[in-house]
């Protein structure tokens, strides 16, 4: 029998990862990226990736771990698949170990480990302030070595175009386009796993890379697969504040002791550690940024007025900074120009992970026949909000499910790649050249750049950290005013060579449903859970909403079911209070 | 200043022939390079009011840990995404790399970097992606020292500044000698240190290196490449004789 060919999309921790798990279970890979892997966006990661090695005789465990977890994501997270990833976690680690990664050392040469946000015990490994960029490398390098073997094929600058789906509904492929010839293609295979990322980027500004667009998660779901809790969207607490970008600023900078503050009164005022004594500047994301949300908006105690408040590392040791946080420090001074060893950064919350994506089962698969994903594509294990340096985790240890489920269903296929009918692959090719031709032909009077602009500026004002209802409906009408005006709008290039407006375009008709799963999602939930926060409906509300929001792709509009209980096992919820210790 | 100006080197093709052209964007505070580009893609006008197609160069991550937008800004190479406004002569001219093929405009393919990375064997091979287990142990200052190396974004300025590095020479690259280092320093990448130290001693190694010592200057992560040059060429000597007294 001829090896399982197996499609990954994406490049990232989860994707090679993927892609690695795959290979090794004999399947014949194939990496489709748009950059070169080794400049995906894991590495922007900083901070650290957690695993209870329980090395600092703190008594950590994998109960602890998947304790804190579920707690910190209000509940909103399946029980068992978190477990099983908090049960992986230390041997993903020495995996990493093993590949090479440079992560800091003990005295006695073991793996050093720090605080995170929303626990109580030290369980992050890290790399300087740069982990996700070490992680990549290893996988890259790792991906190198099989590819020099023959064993792996890389399409770097390929954007993922479509699925390809036969008349059972089973997907049997992809196309994808070419970034410098514009040549879109299609690609059999008999599974493909969408590890795609993040789509934060429909936000504009925010801390991930250019992208992250969401555009491939949005494709699949257009096409059948489910979405899930598309409101669950993470603020990061501390960013320096741009127009381009807003650059993230770990928070092992506050596991490593930096406070932050306003001045009131002509005196620094430490308001996480006021109102949240227990974790002090260590509260989970969601926490923190309402609170600097509060203080800022609300009692209008921001730095000079604004939009700022204060991350301060001034008082800590140099040399120890050096060790551990120089890639963050090194940034800042870049970037802003000030030594933040010296004076205290200027940061405010920013869009930063979206912890709802493509709903996935245990084992990675889709809705989908066909289809798997992995990484922050899915939904799994965040529930309403993740915690610091559980994302590398679960993009990693994602990748390891995923791949070998996609290898197991492969093989048990009675129909391989190698049999379908070449008009399969000629039909999905030839709507992918319309849609590319549709685009090229548009010469209208609206600005798709502006148009973007402004559908970003809509979301980033109304469907962030603070939701009304009567604001996201006003949202939801200006959405499909957007996208009525993008219709007639015009292509800026219309060569037929590295065409990068093509796929602008391409990805902004997406986002048009995608901001509308997001904000009719965020629309439909009564109550405040995690990141999602409605002063309507200001508290958690478990007998009507421990479900997943799920959502249907139709022309019309999304359709949303909530008939997917949330499974507990052994951890009841309770309130989440971060004030006293839980 | 309420506008920037900017010179650009465009090409439209790999075999078309290059062309200057000139924009003038809005100026803006902490504004970078990468957003004047954006400005252009917004806007694609020339500074003679004439409309022309966005410039294309590649970027991502705007924070400069990924490399992509690696070009030449003033006639230094370096990441654009921190190459700040405020801080730059003007007009501010952006150019493509000279030492990889250019794609389109600002676009090159730096493919032949991942490519030298594979002659040179640089990965720790392991048994398997599983748990075997914790790795060795590695002494604290072992490991800053390598970290340094493990930050290299494969980003080319090294190339870029090297009188070595073009499509004559087969050279491959100091950032190379960066990454065979590090493998090198690890505790199981050591296991293999004589292969990576065969390659280095072939074609493109380090016998292709005259020692000009731009490498470290242009790399913007600080990463020590001369001392990895360094001590590469004293382990391939002592190399070179263990293997003649074998």
């Amino acid at each position: 029998m001829a090896k399982p060919r197996i499609i990954v999309v994406g490049g990232g921790l989860s994707g090679l990862m993927s892609a690695l798990k795959a290979a090794e279970k004999g399947a014949d890979v194939s990496i489709f990226s748009v950059v070169p892997v080794r400049r995906s966006h894991s590495v922007c990661a900083q901070g650290g990736i957690n695993a209870a090695l329980n090395t600092k005789g703190e008594g950590d465990s994998v109960e602890a771990h998947t304790y804190d977890t579920v707690y910190g994501g209000d509940f909103l997270a399946h029980q068992s698949v978190v477990k099983k990833m908090c049960v992986a976690a230390p041997g993903l680690i020495y995996m990493f170990d093993r590949m090479g990664v440079m992560f800091n050392r003990t005295k006695e040469g073991l793996l050093d480990l720090r605080l995170f946000g929303g626990v109580k015990k030290r369980r992050t490994c890290f790399s300087g302030a740069t982990t996700g960029q070490q992680l990549m490398y290893a996988l890259d390098e790792q991906i190198r070595r099989h590819e020099a073997a023959g064993a792996v094929r890389k399409f770097e600058n390929f954007e993922f175009a479509s699925l390809m789906i036969d008349g059972e509904g089973v997907c049997r492929g992809i196309t994808a386009t070419d970034k410098d010839t514009m040549e879109t293609r299609a690609f059999a295979a008999d599974a493909v796993i969408m590890c795609t990322g993040g789509f934060n980027h429909v936000y504009g500004t925010c801390t991930n890379s250019t992208h992250c667009t969401g555009y491939a998660a949005t494709e699949v779901y257009k096409r059948g697969a489910f979405f899930a809790n598309p409101e669950f969207v993470q603020f990061h607490p501390t960013a320096i504040p741009g127009t381009d970008k807003c650059r993230l600023i770990s928070e092992a900078a506050r596991g490593e002791g930096g406070r932050v503050w306003v001045p009131r009164d002509g005196k620094p005022w430490y308001f996480l550690e006021e109102w949240y004594p227990a974790y002090g500047n260590t509260v989970p994301r969601d926490i923190a940024a309402r609170a600097i949300w509060k203080v800022v908006k609300e009692m209008k105690l921001g730095v000079d007025g604004e939009d700022i408040v204060y991350l301060d590392l001034t008082h800590l040791d140099h040399e120890a900074l050096a060790e551990r946080l120089e890639g963050i420090l090194e940034l800042y001074e870049k970037f802003v120009g000030d030594d933040p060893r010296k004076v205290p950064m200027k940061v405010f919350p920013a869009v930063h992970y979206s912890m709802g994506g493509i709903w996935v089962d245990g084992d990675h698969r889709t809705s989908m026949k066909g289809l798997f994903a992995a990484g922050e594509c899915d939904y799994q294990y965040h529930g309403a909000n993740r915690l610091g340096a559980n994302s590398l985790l679960s993009a990693i240890y994602s990748g390891t499910v995923a791949g070998p489920a996609a290898v197991e269903y492969a093989k048990g296929l009675t129909k391989t790649a190698d049999a379908l009918p070449a008009s399969l692959l000629e039909e999905e090719k030839g709507r992918q050249d319309d849609i590319n031709k549709k685009f090229i032909g548009m010469d209208g009077p609206e600005n798709p750049h502006l148009l973007k602009q402004e559908l970003s500026k809509w979301l980033t004002d109304h469907a962030t950290i603070v939701r009304f209802n009567k604001n996201l409906k006003e949202l939801d009408a200006k959405i499909s005013e957007i996208k009525e005006r993008f219709a007639r709008s015009k292509i800026s290039d219309t060569g037929g060579f590295a065409n990068d407006e093509i796929f602008f375009m391409r990805t902004l008709e997406n986002q048009f449903d995608l901001a509308r799963l997001i904000v009719l999602g965020a629309l439909g939930r009564e109550e405040s859970r995690g990141s999602h926060y409605k002063p309507e409906t200001p508290k958690r509300d478990d007998e009507k909403w421990l479900c997943v929001t799920k959502c249907e792709y139709s022309p019309e509009g999304p359709k949303f079911d909530y008939s997917e209980k949330v499974e507990i096992l052994d951890i009841k919820p309770v309130a989440r209070r971060y004030d006293v210790a839980h | 200043m309420d506008e920037i100006r900017l010179k650009i080197k465009r090409q439209d093709g790999p075999d078309e022939l290059p062309y200057w052209e000139e924009f003038a964007v809005p100026y803006g505070p902490k504004m970078n390079v990468v957003m004047c580009l954006q400005a252009i893609q917004n806007d694609p006008v020339t500074v003679e009011g004439l409309p022309t197609t966005p410039v294309v160069w590649e970027c991502s991550c705007l924070e400069e840990v990924c490399g992509s937008c690696t070009m030449i800004v003033n006639g230094k190479v370096r990441q654009s995404c921190s190459a700040l406004v405020d801080q730059l002569e003007q007009p501010i001219t952006l150019e493509p790399m000279t030492k990889f093929p250019v794609v389109r405009d600002l676009r090159v393919d730096r493919s032949k970097m991942f490519e030298a990375l594979k002659e040179a064997g640089a990965w720790v091979t392991v048994d398997g992606y599983f748990d075997l287990g914790p790795g060795p142990r590695m002494a604290p200052a072992d490991q800053q020292k390598a970290y340094h190396f493990s930050r290299c974004m494969v980003c080319g300025c090294c190339c870029e500044a090297c009188p070595q590095y073009n499509s004559r020479s087969p050279f491959m690259g100091a950032f190379v000698m960066g990454q065979a280092f590090m493998f090198n320093t690890h505790p199981i990448g050591a296991l293999e240190k004589e292969k990576r130290l065969d390659a280095l001693m072939g074609v493109g190694g380090l016998g292709d290196c005259s020692n000009a010592q731009n490498c470290e200057k242009a790399c913007p992560k600080n990463i020590p490449l001369t001392e990895a040059i360094a001590r590469l060429g004293w382990d391939t000597t002592i190399h070179m004789i263990r293997k003649f007294l074998r």
